[in-house]
């Protein structure tokens, strides 16, 4: 009867998608040994509207922490109470999803469990009791498998590498206290600036459509941003040498030192495809790339690519995108 | 102020790499090490922290073989003020066991502040920091692409998924760098090095401490399948279109 803790990570006010594939791969872990999957959602009042989403996807308990303080972020609060209900659940392992914010409270939790952490998993699964994960490791040029043992296995899970389930569970609600008054902590948010209206979560997006510097001038990124626009399900991603010269904030860098992605598509627009750019895009589904050099690297990794001037081909690319779409 | 920060030594990811023969390691015949990115970044605030404020001074950890030494030397080169060698054969995976050794080391030093690389490049993990930040009791700031120290307290900056967070702590503190933060880390310059070889580097056995996390294989990853090009220039979108709809079937 081994106990799964989930930390649904939930921000202004609503899930993350990481949250359910996170809750997915916590069944899967107790389903090997016939045990519960509790999740705990911490948010300001009015955050206990979600827990039900989490029942869909495979909660059987929900443990809800609002608190006024809790609109923002809290590490050392969160860090705390998790830690505290993975005492309480009689939790044999805890999933927490790889964002900033998990990868920011897991290592927290394990170190006051007194255990390590399998990090960025982008595959769960169970062999026998032990909780087996897979990592790309070495800017993903290596896979690793990883066994986690001891009391509590910590695990944070790659946002989007994990399918969501649909095996639906009571989602029955508790309503659990901060282990820590969150006027206690130490690192306070003082601000949070959310990008521009609407824009997609790189971690989460489908598809994804990134620049390089053929784009020429910061300006022109608008194509980008037009034709991600047009897939309507698209997050704007960019290299390096873009980020470097302030185009793009280095929070849109795909790479070895930026975010590493697995979307259904990336389309890769001016990038030469140096392998610290690829280590960050290379486990996408199908990727497109446009470049006018014949020779340039992102074709040896592009399902498909077209050779030629972005300025020409983005803005038919667009077009008929557009067209495609309005005909379904 | 007293800064300190780990750093540890990784392959030079452009190479390409083999598996060792235990299935379990990556073999390292012919491989070259360097410091990774994100902790040259770290070494290069610190130092540029130090110089903002007169009397401080930087120490660099490294936990490792003995070929750490030649990496904590090139910090020292860079400008760090001493370094410290925690001997261990080899890095146990999982982060507690490295964790509990440096937060050893760094109990009793005395530190205002203590730096880690977001994300070591050859691990891939990114949880040393805030390890040793909770084993030690200290607040800690992590990701951060700004920071700014005023007295006892900080000011830094975090791209979290979407955002931009801005973050007041007080020191002592833990943080983790990431790119960013600084341009580029300086090159050690020739009187850099020459000056490094006087410098103290300690070498102390790890207590390194319980593991739980190890790693049973490795594997090079499958080749992605050659892909085609389509075309040349505009005429080829709509086969492109084509292929995502029919083939690909993502759009
Ligand atoms: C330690 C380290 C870490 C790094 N980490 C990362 C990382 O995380 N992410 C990352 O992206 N990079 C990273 N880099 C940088 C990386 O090596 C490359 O320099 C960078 O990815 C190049 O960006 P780019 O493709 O935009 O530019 P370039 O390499 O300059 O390529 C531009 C491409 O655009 C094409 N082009 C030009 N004009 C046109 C046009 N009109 N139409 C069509 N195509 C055109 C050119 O043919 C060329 O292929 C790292 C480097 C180092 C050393
Ligand atoms: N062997 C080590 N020696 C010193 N510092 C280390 C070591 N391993 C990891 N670190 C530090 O912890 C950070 C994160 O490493 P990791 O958790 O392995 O991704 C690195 O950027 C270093 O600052």
């Amino acid at each position: 009867m081994a106990n799964v803790l989930v930390v649904a990570e939930a921000r202004g006010g609503a899930l993350k998608k990481v949250a359910f594939e996170a809750t997915t791969a916590a069944r899967t872990i107790a389903d090997a040994s016939g045990g519960q999957v509790h999740a705990v959602l911490v948010g300001a009042p009015g955050i206990a509207a979600e827990a039900s989403k989490l029942g869909a996807t495979g909660a059987d308990v929900v443990h809800v922490c609002e608190h006024p303080a809790l609109e923002q972020f809290d590490a050392e609060v969160l860090a705390a109470t998790v830690a505290a209900a993975a005492g309480a659940t009689a939790a044999r392992a805890i999933v927490v999803g790889g964002t900033a914010m998990g990868q920011d409270i897991a290592p927290r939790v394990a170190a006051k469990l007194g255990v390590g952490v399998a990090a960025d998993a982008t595959e769960v699964t169970m062999d026998g009791d032990a909780i087996v994960i897979r990592h790309p490791m070495a800017t993903g040029k290596v896979i690793a498998t990883l066994a986690a043992s001891g009391p509590v296995a910590v695990i944070t899970v790659r946002p989007g590498a994990l399918a969501v389930g649909t095996e639906a569970r009571a989602g029955t609600v508790q309503s659990l206290a901060p282990a820590l008054d969150p006027a206690a902590s130490r690192v306070k948010v003082t601000k949070l600036t959310t990008g521009g209206g609407g824009k997609l979560d790189l971690a989460e997006a489908p598809v994804v459509v990134s620049g390089g510097r053929g784009l020429k001038a910061p300006e022109n990124f608008k194509l980008v941003e037009e034709l991600a626009d047009a897939f309507g399900n698209a997050a704007v991603g960019a290299t390096r040498a873009v980020t470097d010269d302030g185009w793009r904030p280095h929070s849109d860098q795909i790479g070895q030192t930026g975010r590493q992605v697995a979307p259904n598509l990336y389309v890769a627009v001016g990038i030469s495809g140096a392998i610290q750019h690829v280590a960050g895009m290379r486990n996408s589904k199908t990727i497109v790339a446009i470049n006018k050099d014949k020779d340039a690297p992102i074709f040896k990794v592009a399902d498909y690519g077209i050779v030629g001037d972005v300025f020409e081909i983005v803005p038919k690319f667009t077009e008929m995108v557009k067209a495609a779409r309005a005909q379904r | 102020m007293k800064i300190a920060v780990c750093i540890k030594r990784v392959p030079d990811m452009g190479a390409r790499f083999k598996i060792g023969a235990d299935g379990a390691s990556i073999d390292e015949t012919g491989l070259k090490f360097d410091m990774s990115d994100f902790d040259e970044w770290a070494v290069e605030a610190a130092l540029q922290l130090a110089e903002k404020h007169a009397g401080s001074t930087v120490t660099v950890i490294s936990l490792g073989p003995d070929s750490v030494q030649e990496t904590l030397r090139k910090a020292l080169a860079m400008g760090a003020d001493a370094a410290v060698q925690l001997k261990a054969e080899s890095v146990p995976a999982g982060g507690f066991a490295v964790a509990q050794a440096l937060a050893a080391e760094l109990k009793d030093g005395g530190y205002d502040l203590i730096l880690f690389g977001r994300l070591a490049v050859d691990s891939a993990a990114g949880i040393t920091g805030p390890m040793v930040a909770e084993l030690l009791g200290l607040p800690c700031a992590t990701a951060l692409c700004k920071l700014d120290v005023q007295g006892t307290s900080a000011t830094g900056e975090r791209q979290i998924e979407g955002g931009v967070e801005q973050l007041a702590f007080p020191l002592p503190a833990v943080c983790t760098i990431d790119q960013g933060l600084v341009v580029q880390a300086r090159y050690p310059s020739l009187k850099g090095i020459m000056a490094a070889k006087k410098k103290p580097l300690a070498s102390k056995p790890a207590a390194l401490g319980g593991v739980g996390v190890t790693i049973t294989k490795m594997e090079l990853p499958a080749e992605r399948a050659a892909g085609r090009i389509v075309g040349e220039g505009a005429d080829a979108v709509p086969e492109l279109v084509r292929l995502l709809q029919t083939e690909a079937k993502v759009l």
